[in-house]
């Protein structure tokens, strides 16, 4: 019988084919039929088929997708006719004025929310880290910024910075700071969209870091203790390297999340422009803008696509970055 | 990135010890015990997170004249049921909670469900690909969903749910960082000797989920639950292109009080408030929880 050469099927093969050869022994009790040993070799796809049927229509297809539907035509009002166009939705971005501006605003508004957010998230990371009362108290109230949507967050914010009776302006006129034009000035409209941001996401990064450092060894502020290094020479030199990975990667997902940036700018004035000027309008915005507002959906895919290898460049250099850091380390 | 290659999602049970050693040494060696500097920023910190929420009661409960005022009155008025009023007429903010707790109640479930049994798969059962399947989920959770709008907008026209809740369910249920939450959630607390025990006995791979990987996944589920539903309320992008006015959630209906139909700001305030409100209560009632569920590796996005 060929079936006993068979590699590894051989209870499947031999019992399918019903041999009544006496040598070989009738299978013990317990064993499972074929047909449920068949399944218990399937059935683990039974379990990821819910999650990789929708990830696969909802999820990797769109996102695949996009660089095929950036090269064609397609109109919001009939989605359903694409006309090849090649590079086209790329030739006129890149002559769109409005494209640059946007890709300068994303970058400093990106700047502007996300250095201040981090270093005010490792300081409070630190001070939660001492042994504090009421610490959940504590820990949660940081976090409800996190909780609130960014509609709801930027529609207060909206009014607190309003020129004339906003709360800001006027505790700043209190100090002799005369009204701050918040909505068409370039540098104070551009601070006060990430005003939100940082509202928003300070107290999360501040627990990430939090967790990171309580995973560091005490042992290692001990021996630092011994070797009578200050509170201060502690902190650069013993809680900062043993965060690095926890920075690299808060670094990272910060800045997909500025590339991002869409809700804050879009309701701070409530224009899909991003200010008369454009002053403050992102890539999110301006994608939104092309697609929803001007009906190029083609173009909005261009400029989707364009933002995807800007998250990859990102990624790759703080991946590169702390790579090479962490080789000097070993080296070293 | 260790934060993705080391697991960090550690079930409650093993988080304790360290916590407690830690105090114990610091008594021994170093004392930090925080002084009066660390409250008084503390205390501030607490204050900027919080004044934004308790200027919103103020706005919304009194009239546009009063928030046109120097100085600005910073005590709650009178006007709170009135604007609560306007607002449901102007804005229908009732069917946008309705609709949002629609979506964001089944979205939560179905994630939840969606999650366990492939983090199930991924962390306890052998099969072909496991590996590279992982890697493609895990590989694409920091792939920011609004990059792939366009042809999921093109797709949703296809099939006819243009502002329609099913737009929002179904795309919502995709989560990588989910599947992902659940695998490492199972390999950390799950020992493999119990399954083994169980198929000894008898047991297929369904009765084993549901009657031992269920149980104990439990914790970890409801951590993911809370974070989902969080994010689901929250969503922005995707709702206001696949929905639109007249099918809001709290989110579209929200983008239009502030796309300047409604001039008045205390009205604005008011649904800003109501919208807000759910998941605030939420956070009041299990903020502890979605606090651990962070700290233990919870990823944005």
């Amino acid at each position: 019988m060929t079936a006993v050469s068979l590699p590894e099927g051989r209870p499947v093969t031999l019992s399918a084919l019903e041999t009544p050869a006496p040598p070989v022994p009738p299978p013990p009790p317990s064993r499972p039929s074929p047909a449920r040993r068949a399944w218990q070799k399937m059935s683990p796809y039974a379990y990821i088929a819910p999650f990789f049927t929708l990830f696969a229509a909802f999820g990797l297809f769109p996102l695949i997708y996009t660089a095929f539907v950036s090269l064609y035509r397609v109109e919001l009002q009939t989605p359903g006719d694409m006309e090849w166009r090649g590079l086209d939705n790329y030739t006129a971005l890149f002559t769109d004025d409005f494209f640059w501006t946007s890709l300068r605003n994303t970058f400093t508004i990106g700047v502007i929310s996300t250095v201040p957010q981090l270093v005010m998230a490792l300081g409070l990371a630190h001070l939660l880290n001492y042994r504090l009362r009421a610490r959940t108290f504590l820990r949660t109230a940081m976090l409800l910024p996190y909780a609130t949507s960014v509609a709801a967050a930027t529609l207060v914010f909206a009014q607190l910075f309003g020129r004339d009776f906003g709360l800001i302006n006027y505790v700043a006129g209190l100090v002799g700071i005369g009204p701050i034009d918040w909505q068409t000035g370039t540098v104070a409209s551009q601070i006060a969209v990430s005003t939100i941001v940082i509202w928003r996401w300070t107290g999360y990064n501040a627990l990430i870091y939090l967790a990171g450092m309580q995973s560091i060894p005490q042992e290692l502020y001990e021996a630092a203790e011994m070797d009578g290094a200050s509170k201060w020479s502690q902190f650069f030199h013993v809680t900062l390297p043993g965060l690095r990975p926890t920075i690299v990667f808060t670094v990272i997902v910060s800045t997909i999340g500025a590339t991002q940036l869409f809700g804050e700018p879009l309701l701070f004035e409530g224009s899909i422009s991003g200010g008369i000027s454009h002053q403050y309008q992102t890539l999110g915005l301006y994608m939104y803008e092309q697609g929803w507002g001007f009906f190029h959906l083609g173009r909005a895919a261009a400029i989707a696509w364009v933002m995807f290898l800007l998250i990859v460049v990102v990624v790759g250099v703080n991946a590169l970055l702390a790579y090479r850091r962490t080789r000097k380390e070993a080296v070293r | 990135m260790t934060t993705l290659a080391d697991p960090p999602v550690t079930p409650p049970a093993h988080r304790e010890p360290p916590v407690r050693r830690r105090g114990r040494k610091s008594r021994a060696g170093r004392t930090n015990h925080a002084g009066k500097l660390t409250y008084a920023i503390l205390t501030v910190a607490v204050l900027v997170s919080a004044f934004p929420f308790y200027w919103t009661i103020v706005a919304a409960s009194r009239s546009n004249a009063d928030l046109a005022q120097v100085p600005p009155s910073l005590l709650p008025g009178p006007n709170l049921l009135r604007n609560f009023e306007a607002v449901l007429e102007e804005a229908d903010i009732g069917k946008a909670l309705l609709n949002s707790f629609i979506v964001s109640g089944s979205i939560t479930v179905g994630t939840v469900l969606c999650c366990t049994l492939a983090g199930f798969a991924f962390a306890k059962l052998r099969f072909r690909g496991r590996g590279a399947l992982l890697a493609i989920t895990v590989g694409t959770m920091m792939i920011p969903p609004q990059l792939g709008v366009i042809p999921l907008f093109m797709l949703i026209a296809e099939l006819q749910w243009v502002n329609q809740l099913q737009a929002v369910i179904l795309p919502g249920l995709v989560s990588a960082f989910g599947v992902f939450f659940m695998r490492q959630y199972l390999v950390q607390s799950l020992p493999d000797e119990l399954i083994e025990a169980a198929r000894v006995d008898g047991a297929s791979t369904a009765r084993i989920f549901w009657s031992i990987v269920v149980p104990v996944a439990r914790p970890g589920m409801s951590v993911l639950g809370l974070l989902t539903f969080m994010a689901a309320w929250n969503d922005f992008f995707w709702p206001i292109v696949a929905l639109s006015s007249s099918e809001p959630t709290v989110q579209v209906a929200l983008r239009q009080l502030g796309g300047g139909y409604v001039h008045d700001q205390s009205v604005i305030m008011a649904g800003t408030l109501l919208g807000t409100l759910p998941v605030l209560l939420v956070f009041g009632l299990l903020g502890r929880q979605i606090v651990g569920g962070i700290m233990q590796g919870a990823v944005k996005g």
